[in-house]
């Protein structure tokens, strides 16, 4: 994956990932600009293309807690970031898995800005401490829409297989 | 084995005879509510079709559900510009379920779709906002999605890949003391469990002093449900349920009520005896901070806020007006009111309430979301307080990184504002 550029506690809303005053902006193309919009240093590193595609922001628990703006996941997925996590909330998750944002959930994971991290098997290792982290995986019905490449395609295979006739239970 | 209340909604949604918690089911939807955001809705809605060479189709218009209430009037021309997108949709899709900028039908989703009787106990509602688990107050199992799997959600009529979440059952008994009452109820629970105590979970609320709730106090319950991270809050429909639809919503038919299995398996029991509890508040900047008000009487505040999904009805208007009557909001201080609907705000002015809150010196304000998230009206000066009745107080929330925020009870915020500090209200009331 990446270095991390940011380690953030437990409980982060979607109010500090994406502030409410840019919820008038929808477009993926557009909500990148305005990422922790409130961080005025992370904002302009990621703006000014000093953060690196891949790079990685750790959480503790609740990652995405608050508000179902789905702007909060296409905002962090137009730099590429991975998000490791101890847990996601549920609407971010799902919101995540849907978009296509990587996000790796981790319990107990520990690491600070500037380690490396790396999805190695199951495990997340941290290069720099040299300590490895059991991934949870996802529930098998949430990965059949991340291996379709997303909700919209899987969507759209769904609508395309009952016109077929194909059924789903 | 018997099921919950939502195993069974979902049962029945998804025309099984029986699911338990942790199974994946994709229920048929009876409800599918957006505001502002379908603007985002439409686009993904019309990318799903895009290169199939079929014309896009809601698969049921007469369950979507789209009320404009997040930034209204328009703050921006960015604003005004989705807004007209949604309503060209609206009117080329078919959809009747809209309510637009209108002082008669208009107001917040979350109190449009209980008064226009669009919830019915047992149906599976979506919503692309979070506090759509607020339609859990009359039965239903209504849970919050994002835009995306909205216009999944349009075009399938389903809600794909529903894991069945657990529940945990909150028992809660004893009367209310005086100005005392459902706020303070959930923001107790939420700092007891935390904002994570629920993640993934059903709270269903059980108890006499649930049974004695008017739906106005259940939807308090359920709305604040996902500040403990719920996927949905949930109070089993009963003789109250009824007489709200059939009274305060217009929906004639007698409604079906899904009650849970006796031996029903919960993942957590929580009882709660109310008669000892006293006035809470949620400290910033999380939810789950949440102490007796005593403890944080005196803290100067400069803009009390009453009003949101949360607590903008008329028996929080009531509550609010009986303390304000005849008296002056502190100088220092100003105070704001957003009733959630226009039908509220028509009642309280028959009431005499809207004249209370003007003649007090505070400023009544159009039915909408107004500064609860930070977008519109009211925003914070920096390092202000504010102290309000809606439901979060995340860094920023109003609009204003170095701003606080505390969240009360109506009858908190009144009291408050009376004094420019936070106050006890049973304090000197009694």
């Amino acid at each position: 994956m990446g270095n991390v550029v940011l380690k953030l506690a437990d409980d982060v809303s979607t109010d500090v990932i994406y502030p409410g005053r840019y919820m008038a902006t929808v477009l993926p193309t557009e909500t990148p600009q305005f990422a922790f919009a409130d961080n005025a240093a992370l904002n302009a590193a990621l703006r000014g293309g000093q953060v690196p595609p891949g790079s990685v922001i750790v959480a503790g628990k609740n990652f995405g807690c608050g508000s179902s703006r789905e702007q909060a996941v296409s905002a962090l997925k137009g730099y590429d970031l991975t998000i490791v996590a101890e847990s996601f909330a549920r609407i971010f998750l799902q919101n995540a898995i849907n978009l296509g944002l990587h996000i790796v959930t981790a319990p107990g994971v520990r690491a600070s800005v500037g380690d490396d991290l790396t999805v190695s098997g199951e495990n997340v290792l941290n290069g720099t401490t040299r300590l490895s982290y059991a991934v949870e995986r996802l529930p098998q019905a949430r990965q059949a829409i991340i291996d379709a490449g997303g909700l919209i395609a899987y969507t759209r295979k769904r609508l395309l297989d009952t016109a077929a006739g194909v059924t789903h239970t | 084995m018997g099921m919950t209340v939502v195993e069974k909604i979902l049962a029945r949604a998804s025309g099984r005879g029986a699911v338990k918690a942790g199974d994946v089911v994709e229920p048929a939807v009876d409800l599918a509510m957006s505001h502002e955001n379908a603007a985002l809705v439409i686009n993904q809605f019309l990318e799903i079709y895009s290169g199939t060479g079929r014309e896009p189709a809601i698969w049921d218009p007469s369950k979507v559900a789209i009320i404009f209430d997040h930034r209204v009037p328009a703050e921006s021309a960015k604003t005004a510009g989705n807004q007209k997108k949604i309503r060209e949709f609206v009117s080329r899709y078919a959809i009747s379920k809209f309510h637009d900028i209108r002082g008669d039908t208009g107001g917040i989703c979350h109190q449009i779709l209980p008064e226009s009787g669009y919830v019915r106990p047992g149906a599976v509602v979506v919503g692309t906002d979070s506090h759509t688990t607020s339609h859990g107050a009359l039965g239903a199992f209504a849970f919050g999605i994002g835009a995306t799997e909205m216009a999944s959600v349009w075009a399938l009529g389903t809600a794909l890949n529903v894991e069945v979440p657990g529940t945990i059952l909150v028992e809660v008994e004893g009367e209310f003391g005086p100005y005392v009452g459902p706020k303070d109820l959930i923001l107790h629970l939420i700092g007891l469990i935390s904002a994570q105590g629920a993640n993934f979970k059903v709270i269903e609320f059980h108890g006499r002093t649930i049974r004695a709730m008017s739906t106005s106090g259940r939807l308090v319950l359920c709305n604040m449900s996902v500040e403990a991270g719920a996927t949905a809050g949930i109070v089993p429909a009963d003789e109250e349920t009824d007489r709200y639809l059939r009274d305060e919503a217009g929906v004639e038919s007698v409604q079906e009520h899904v009650t849970a299995d006796p031996g029903a398996s919960y993942s957590r029991v929580i009882s709660i005896d109310v008669s000892s509890l006293v006035p809470q508040v949620a400290c910033p900047h999380a939810v789950d901070n949440v102490r007796s008000v005593r403890e944080v009487a005196g803290t100067s505040v400069q803009q009390i806020v009453i009003g949101s999904c949360t607590n903008g009805r008329l028996d929080d208007l009531e509550v609010a007006a009986g303390i304000l009557r005849g008296k002056k909001v502190a100088r220092g201080t100003r105070m704001l009111v957003f009733p959630a609907s226009g039908r509220i705000y028509a009642e309280a002015l028959r009431k005499g309430f809207i004249a209370d809150f003007m003649n007090s010196g505070a400023v009544v304000m159009n039915p909408g979301c107004g500064p609860c998230l930070g977008v519109h009206e009211g925003a914070l000066g920096d390092n202000e307080t504010a102290l309000s009745t809606t439901n979060r107080n995340f860094k920023g929330r109003m609009g204003n990184p170095s701003a606080s925020v505390y969240l009360c009870s109506p009858a908190v915020a009144a009291a408050s504002a009376l004094e420019g500090v936070i106050t006890d209200p049973t304090e000197g009331r009694n």
